[in-house]
């Protein structure tokens, strides 16, 4: 008996610091994600918010679908609030582009004066008046289809024909469009004469020459099926057939650019075959082949990553090489070498609502010493503590504070209503239910004004380059709490500072300004491809740059697409902290052309050209 | 969930002598449990990856299993029999949801002690895992959730699961539970939508998800945490239904894992009590 009672003491000690240790550990992960003001002092840089300072007053409109979903409308209609940076005019200063999704709503195109602040030009160019729902368009050969053109999700810029002008593309829950950029002076749509889909309800697209031709590819990602008309439902079955593993929405289109201004549909020839609730797309060069592959998040299911093949087929290789085994929310994707070694890191966010849902956002890291056909990636969010972001939306990697090291900026907040009433309880519920619940629209609980992860605060973890990140959002001034979406990187002002370009659902766009505290060096690189067959692309999107100093390296490669429904600027930042030189910059252009320069000075632009093939 | 078997006859050391003359290769009943969950597992990770990492999970089923020799051997002196352990390892590493390694080990270890600790009269009163699991998602909102997804959107899995467990509960001689439990839901779903005007496929969508199958088959027919009387366990189940129903319209996102928390226990302090009364002392 005396056994028994002392093992029943023994074990109720034990019992007891089980659940003191659930919470402590539980406390002190949430604390993580909270502000660190001792910490932020040495972090060197400020945020400050400057949109209406610098001219932009952009506020941002929803779209209103098919009354059939006015129950559910704030979380249906719950994208489009995008930016997409690029300088368009070539007058050595970034502009951007903002796009709005309120039917008869006007896209922004804000050119940058040089003198710190903006001017819509959109109109004038002639990229404004694309959210349109009427008769004017009626299509016979889809009567059901929704008149009109629909509305704006995104853009992103690239210099298709290779004119030195970056060209604009913009995807829509209606018909995609492009505008070919007329020497910066205006646009032309040319929709029609390059082929492009008639309809697509998508959520991301992205620029990439797969098959190294020197011409830009487009790859279009469709969210829903392309056959539903979200203003004119043919019916309510619409909805996701499962939270975790739906394959009902949209297709994909990957369009090859023959190079003469017009693109052939060649997905399911190239093997993408997905039917995914894709809200992200991200190209880079994951395998070190020299070609480009495709990283797709997927919203209600698993992401996945399409191997290029010498740019003769794709292959999905996502569970074999290790990020599609849990299936998840994903709604940004972005690329960072967070440990300064040459991996690319992949970041997709997720959802992590307390008490509720916490899927944490995921950072796929390559294991160390795996080769190309070996690569295995090892999910580090939580290691890194950069895994807790709320209802978690766009996210970039920058170097905000010149160190060296790549930072992390994030935004969330899915709908933001009744202050004290929350949807999640009813969310949470159907949920679960089988497909043939969830799948209808009209068995979703109404949301009768309710938020669901609302009034979410953002996320700017800062990298100290030893394995961990800080938190700082809140000391470093990102302190707006709107339904965040897009998130862009740009040094607007040419001052070698990333600044945040913050794109909210139904809410105004933000400029955070950033104030670096001096002596954190930095260099950057804008790179321009030849633009001929067997070189690269102009914009050289997909380039790999490599930049060591003082026995560090560091490496970036230049995308189109990054985030969610974003795109940073095309030049590459690199902070290099107290050095004042920089050894060695190795570039890897698209075309598979290796460039070396050696002892490039710092605290400078450069603008490399592609050197001539030898 | 749960983390006890269901015993009949056969079972235990009552059983043992049938168990000789049926030889070595007659079924255990102790394994049927395990063999479901374990199918149950096997298929939806193969066919949809529903683990949040095989690290994960075998992480919960070894401290589980580590914690139940340990605590066993120390406690009793004998080596204890491993099944209800290897289920309540195997149901925390299903149902448990975080990004982190240290809740499932953590809610394995909880699970295994509350049976070893919070006893009365000889018996645990909690099932271990349903103990485990409602103290993680209360301690640790911010990095714990459960499963609340459906493992794809095919039918027949779902199907199968369902006639297996119903079997293999009617076997264990357990059905009575699943099934009055199961009525239970589906009737207070109705009342759940008509109070609160969310439509009825909505209010009982969760019963058509995995979690609730293994909450039906291994939680609520856990014969040790469970009355001794059939007509009085399914009184229990359905008021187990009713608090949980209780529970949902305050939103309450746990509510199953809440409801059978507070009233298991409850009604077995009564029936052990009650049971102690009513035996004369030797």
């Amino acid at each position: 008996m005396t056994r028994r009672r002392i093992a029943w003491v023994l074990w109720a000690a034990v019992l007891t610091s089980s659940l003191a240790a659930v919470k402590s550990l539980n406390d002190s992960a949430a604390a993580a994600t909270r502000h660190d003001a001792a910490a932020a002092m040495r972090f060197g840089f400020a945020l400050r918010e400057s949109a209406r300072a610098r001219g932009v007053e952009f506020v941002h409109q929803a779209p209103t679908f098919d009354a059939q979903l006015a129950h559910i409308m704030p979380q249906v209609a719950s994208m489009g609030a995008s930016v997409a940076v690029a300088d368009f005019d070539r007058d050595g200063r970034d502009d951007f582009y903002v796009t709005n999704s309120g039917e008869d709503s006007l896209n922004c195109l804000y050119r940058n004066k040089g003198d710190g602040t903006f001017e819509d030009v959109a109109q004038a160019m002639g990229v404004a008046a694309l959210n349109r729902v009427d008769d004017s368009h009626g299509d016979a050969a889809r009567t059901f289809m929704v008149r009109g053109s629909g509305v704006s999700m995104g853009a992103v810029w690239g210099d298709y024909d290779n004119d030195g002008y970056d060209d604009l593309f913009v995807y829509k829950y209606g018909q995609p469009e492009l505008f070919h950029n007329e020497h910066g002076q205006s646009f032309t749509r040319v929709t029609e004469r390059a082929g492009l889909p008639r309809w697509s309800n998508a959520n991301s697209a992205t620029w990439f020459d797969y098959d190294r031709d020197g011409f830009l590819d487009l790859f279009l990602a469709g969210y829903w099926p392309d056959d539903v008309d979200l203003w004119h439902l043919m019916t309510t079955r619409i909805m996701p057939e499962s939270f975790e593993y739906a394959n009902n929405g949209g297709r994909k289109y990957l369009l090859h650019n023959r190079g003469d201004g017009t693109f052939e549909d060649k997905t399911e020839a190239l093997g993408i075959t997905s039917h995914r609730w894709t809200l992200a797309v991200i190209a880079a060069d994951f395998f070190g082949s020299g070609y480009p592959d495709l990283f797709l998040a997927n919203d209600y299911g698993v992401p996945e990553l399409y191997a290029n093949r010498r740019g003769t087929r794709f292959e999905e290789v996502g569970r074999t090489v290790g990020i599609s085994m849990s299936p998840k929310s994903g709604m940004n994707a972005a690329v960072g070498d967070v440990f300064n070694d040459g991996r690319l890191a992949i970041y997709k966010t997720n959802i992590s609502e307390p008490g509720v849902l916490v899927q944490g956002n995921d950072l796929w890291v390559p294991k160390r010493d795996a080769g190309e056909r070996a690569m295995e990636y090892e999910n580090l969010a939580s290691s890194l503590g950069v895994d807790l972001g709320g209802w978690s939306w766009g996210a970039q990697f920058g170097d905000f504070n010149n160190d060296g090291t790549q930072d992390l900026y994030l935004v969330n907040g899915y709908v933001s209503a009744g202050e004290r009433s929350s949807y999640w309880y009813d969310f949470a519920e159907i949920a679960v239910g089988h497909s043939t619940i969830i799948g209808d629209a009209k068995n979703w609980p109404a949301m009768r004004g309710r938020s669901l992860s609302g009034f979410q605060r953002k996320r700017v973890w800062v990298n100290d380059g030893a394995g961990r990140f800080t938190e700082v959002a809140q000391v470093v001034g990102t302190r707006d709490t709107f339904d965040g979406r897009a998130v862009a990187l740009a040094d607007l002002d040419n001052r070698g500072a990333l600044d945040a370009i913050v794109a909210n659902q139904k809410g105004p766009l933000l400029i955070y300004t950033n104030t670096v505290t001096p002596g954190g060096h930095w260099i950057q690189f804008l790179l321009e491809g030849s633009g001929k067959r067997g070189g690269s692309n102009r914009g050289a999107i997909g380039a790999r740059v490599e930049v060591q100093w003082q026995g560090r390296r560091q490496v970036q490669q230049v995308t189109a697409a990054s985030g969610f429904s974003a795109q940073n600027q095309r030049r590459l930042h690199y902070g290099l902290g107290a050095a004042d030189r920089v050894d060695r910059v190795v570039i890897r252009w698209p075309s598979g052309r290796t460039q070396t320069i050696n002892d490039p000075s710092a605290d400078t632009l450069h603008r490399i050209q592609e050197p001539d093939a030898r | 969930m749960p983390a006890d078997v269901p015993v009949l006859a056969p079972a235990g050391r009552a059983g043992s002598a049938e168990r000789t003359r049926r030889g070595a290769l007659a079924l255990d009943n102790r394994f049927l449990p395990p063999i479901l969950i374990t199918c149950i597992l096997l298929t939806a990770h193969l066919s949809f990856g529903i683990l949040e990492s095989y690290q994960r999970t075998a992480l919960a089923i070894g401290t589980a299993i580590l914690a139940e020799l340990v605590m066993g051997r120390l406690t009793y002196g004998t080596w204890p029999h491993l099944a209800s352990a290897y289920i309540t390892g195997i149901s925390v590493g299903i149902l448990v949801r975080s990004p982190f390694f240290w809740p499932y080990a953590l809610c394995s270890l909880i699970s295994i002690a509350s049976k070893y600790v919070l006893r009365f009269n000889g018996r645990h009163l909690w099932n271990p895992s349903n103990f485990g699991l409602s103290a993680v998602l209360f301690l640790a909102p911010e990095t714990v959730s459960h499963l609340s997804v459906q493992w794809g959107n095919v039918v027949a899995p779902m199907v199968i699961i369902w006639l297996l467990g119903f079997a293999i509960t009617w076997r264990v001689g357990r059905l009575h539970i699943s099934l009055t439990y199961i009525a239970s839901f589906l009737l207070l779903s109705l009342v759940r939508s008509e109070i609160t005007g969310t439509p009825w496929p909505a209010t009982v969508a969760p019963i058509t998800g995995p979690m609730y199958q293994l909450f039906v088959f291994f939680m609520t027919t856990d014969p040790r945490t469970t009355v001794s009387n059939a007509r009085w366990q399914c009184v229990v189940v359905v008021l187990v239904a009713v608090v949980e129903m209780i529970l949902r319209l305050n939103e309450v996102i746990y509510a199953p894992f809440y409801a059978l928390f507070l009233v298991g226990p409850t009604a077995l302090l009564i029936d052990t009590w009650r049971r102690s009364q009513s035996t004369p002392n030797v």
